[in-house]
């Protein structure tokens, strides 16, 4: 039985070696290629400003100061290099401090009542990278950007509609702000 | 549209596609089976490979054939990885320690996909790509292979072959798997999944650092969800927006998740010449199925745990654009099919959530399990029902005009048997060591689930996990390396033992005393076996961890 095995399994090297050729690098260099004629949407979406790469369209970037919309807390500070949720569980007291705690600055930052400060402003992601925060989390930061940058409100909600992306053919997923996009608009509209 | 009716809309597409493509895609698939001729492309490969596509197996053969290819799969994948420095496109990153090579590559090689490594962190382009992506490809094959050769037992008679493994391998990677994975791929990209070959270092809008990471993202995502792998290629699996960018990308994810498995109950049918028979494989997977997807979105979108009630959502460990709605369904399908995929974090799932991860997993995959474990899987449970049913009225138990004797219900007796020993030792062995409190990412019964969580997963063969759990130490490397792999090996040889004393066996006639197992009454006794058996296994470990949680 031990030379069958072995028989068989120097048949399956061969047949290993043949199909890595094709399926390791013909079939993703394929992909690639195809990739290719679609821009910059297998690129990572690369945002430019003046040129220079400031970010992705997809990916999450911290913020903080007056004058930016927040993103979402996330696990792992917006490392690209190390994606990660918390993994805290549903009933660990460190998540339920956590969240108190979260409430408490969020509330105070943003000049609200603690109970209006909605979930995902409270929870990190499942990426720690998201690029989206919820439409009431960024209506909540409308008044302090719009006062930090001597913007009309108004003018602001403007430009929270113009990122928000609703639901995939109007049902698929959850509508999101994007929040580099916004604060992109916002650095248009009202130069630092 | 409230969150209900997007979310009730969004099942609702996915049942509708599924009703679309399931019909041709399981009529084709029962064809790449059954033909006699060879493409041109196949003749190659065999000819490269030394095989003979005419000869026939016995079981014996087709079971050291798939054990041997596997064992190959093993050794080659960990020389890639720890020899990954000295391969183009690495990243100028090191090679994987031993340890940790050999638990990834048994875990690619057994369809598992379970990672104690972040994608992004530890691995270049060439190895994702050249050798996990690969092996996705071919476990998903061998999958498929083991479920058609069991096919064969009952549709042949008096015969000592199963068919030529070489053989159901090739069609299924070239005929299945890979036209339809090239067609995922596209459309995820046009979804805004990545598809490079470099990272970008920038300096983004607020003056921080951050890498725009890049790599063949696209490719091995459509083969992970489709072969039900489930690995990522990031860390944070198909939560990461470059995985899994938008509501559209996640519905396509979802739906190439459960493609084959579900395709594959009409392939039995149409094997067997017995399409009735593969709907009531389809409804009996159904009706897990649904009630798995109520309860874990009740769970979710219900906010019923602390957290969630403290935040007022349960969105720790969510994505804003999925929200609670898709993240249940796509942890329902990750692990109802043995894919392990991710779209949010199952640690943080609400008990009754991340409990309904670890029960569809409990289940033994055939919820609709994974490709072609999903139907040999529940095929042996039906083996069991017919049993069981047999003992009630005192006559001999057949099945698709096979006698159920002593040999096929002890091979079905080991089969059902392996994975529950594997979960419970392992998590036994695991609790009752020191350091193990020290690998729990967090405290009180919830630590418990993420070690019951890591074996589940590992010895059948999902890969998700409750992620929380620190397993770098030999210990769970090991452990659990060797449970994905006994966990897939056992019950494969088994099968394949099972399908050569079927064929062997001429057809019962069916008479007014055989029970008919087509008809809703056995799709009842059915689903009534697998969740009694379940229950019977399981319910002491899940007492200890999501049940004690939840009444807490």
């Amino acid at each position: 039985m031990l030379t069958d095995l072995s028989r068989q399994a120097l048949t399956g090297l061969r047949a290993l070696l043949v199909l890595t050729v094709v399926l390791g690098v013909g079939y993703p260099v394929l992909v690639w290629g195809v990739g290719q004629l679609l821009g910059d949407r297998a690129q990572g979406q690369p945002v430019r400003l003046d040129g220079e790469v400031v970010g992705s369209r997809l990916l999450g970037q911290h913020f903080e100061g007056e004058e930016w919309f927040r993103s979402r807390p996330s696990a792992n500070d917006h490392d690209s290099l190390a994606s990660a949720p918390s993994n805290l569980g549903p009933s660990n007291t460190d998540l339920l401090a956590l969240i108190a705690q979260r409430r408490t600055e969020v509330a105070a930052v943003e000049g609200v009542d603690a109970a209006d400060v909605p979930a995902d402003a409270l929870t990190a992601s499942g990426s720690g990278l998201d690029p989206h925060i919820s439409p009431a989390y960024a209506a909540l930061q409308v008044p302090r950007v719009a006062a930090a940058r001597d913007l009309d409100e108004s003018v602001v909600r403007a430009l929270v509609a113009d990122a928000t992306v609703g639901r995939g053919l109007g049902f698929l997923g959850e509508p999101g702000v994007n929040v580099l996009e916004l604060n992109l608009a916002l650095d248009r509209a009202a130069p630092r | 549209m409230g969150d209900h009716v997007a979310g009730l809309l969004q099942i609702a597409a996915l049942v509708l596609l599924l009703a679309l493509v399931h019909v041709p895609l399981g009529d084709h698939m029962a064809r790449v089976y059954t033909s006699t001729t060879h493409l041109r492309a196949e003749r190659a490969l065999y000819r490269l490979s030394g095989v003979d596509p005419r000869a026939e197996q016995s079981p014996k053969a087709y079971a050291l054939s798939v054990v041997g290819f596997s064992l190959v799969g093993v050794v080659v994948l960990m020389a890639i990885l720890m020899g990954q420095a000295h391969l183009p496109l690495s990243r100028e990153l090191d090679g994987m320690g031993w340890a940790m090579a050999f638990n990834t590559a048994a875990s690619f090689v057994a369809n598992t996909n379970w990672q104690s490594y972040g994608g992004e962190s530890t691995l270049g382009f060439a190895a994702q790509m050249g050798g996990l992506a690969v092996q996705n490809f071919l476990s998903a094959a061998v999958g498929m292979a083991v479920a058609v050769a069991l096919v064969r037992g009952f549709v042949r008679v008096r015969t000592g072959t199963l068919g030529n493994f070489w053989v159901d391998l090739t069609r299924g990677t070239v005929r299945i798997l890979l036209p339809i994975a090239l067609l995922g791929a596209v459309l995820l990209m046009a979804g805004g999944v990545v598809q490079t070959f470099s990272d970008t270092p920038m300096t983004t809008l607020a003056g921080h650092g951050q890498v725009l990471t890049g790599g063949p993202v696209a490719s091995q995502e459509a083969i992970k969800e489709l072969g039900t792998n489930g690995g990522g290629f990031f860390n944070a699996n198909s939560a990461h927006p470059f995985e899994n960018p938008s509501g559209h990308t996640n519905l396509l994810q979802v739906l190439l998740m459960l493609l084959i498995p579900v395709s594959l109950t009409r392939t039995l049918g149409t094997m067997l010449g017995n399409r009735r028979q593969g709907l009531a494989v389809l409804g009996a997977m159904g009706v897990l199925m649904a009630v798995s997807l109520a309860v874990m979105t009740a769970g979710e979108a219900g906010a019923r745990s602390q957290a969630a009630q403290a935040a007022g959502a349960a969105m720790e460990g969510k994505e804003t654009r999925f929200g609670e709605w898709a993240s249940a369904l796509f942890g329902m399908v990750s692990t109802g099919t043995s894919t392990g995929a991710v779209n949010a974090a199952h640690d943080s799932f609400t008990p009754v959530g991340g409990g309904g991860s670890l029960v569809n997993m409990m289940l033994g995959e055939i919820s609709p399990g994974g490709v072609g474990s999903g139907i040999y899987g529940i095929l042996v449970m039906a083996v069991v029902a017919v049993f069981v049913a047999g003992l009630m009225v005192g006559r001999t138990p057949e099945l698709l005009g096979k006698k159920i004797g002593a040999r096929q219900m002890t091979y079905v007796a080991l089969y059902t048997l392996t994975t529950p020993v594997l979960v419970l030792v392992g998590t036994g062995a695991a609790i009752a060591r020191d350091a193990t409190p020290e690998a729990m990412g967090n405290p009180g019964g919830h630590g418990f689930s993420e070690v019951l969580y890591a074996y589940t997963s590992a010895a059948n063969n999902n890969g998700s996990a409750f992620g929380g759990i620190t397993v770098t130490s030999d210990f769970f490397q090991i452990t659990l390396a060797l449970a994905m792999l006994l966990g897939r090996l056992v019950p494969i040889v088994l099968v394949l033992l099972l399908a050569g004393s079927l064929a062997e066996q001429g057809k019962v006639p069916a008479t007014a005393g055989t029970l008919p197992t087509h008809r809703p009454i056995f799709v009842g006794l059915l689903v009534g076996v697998i969740v009694i058996l379940t229950g019977l296994t399981y319910f002491p470990a899940l007492s200890l961890g999501p049940i004690a949680e939840a009444l807490a």
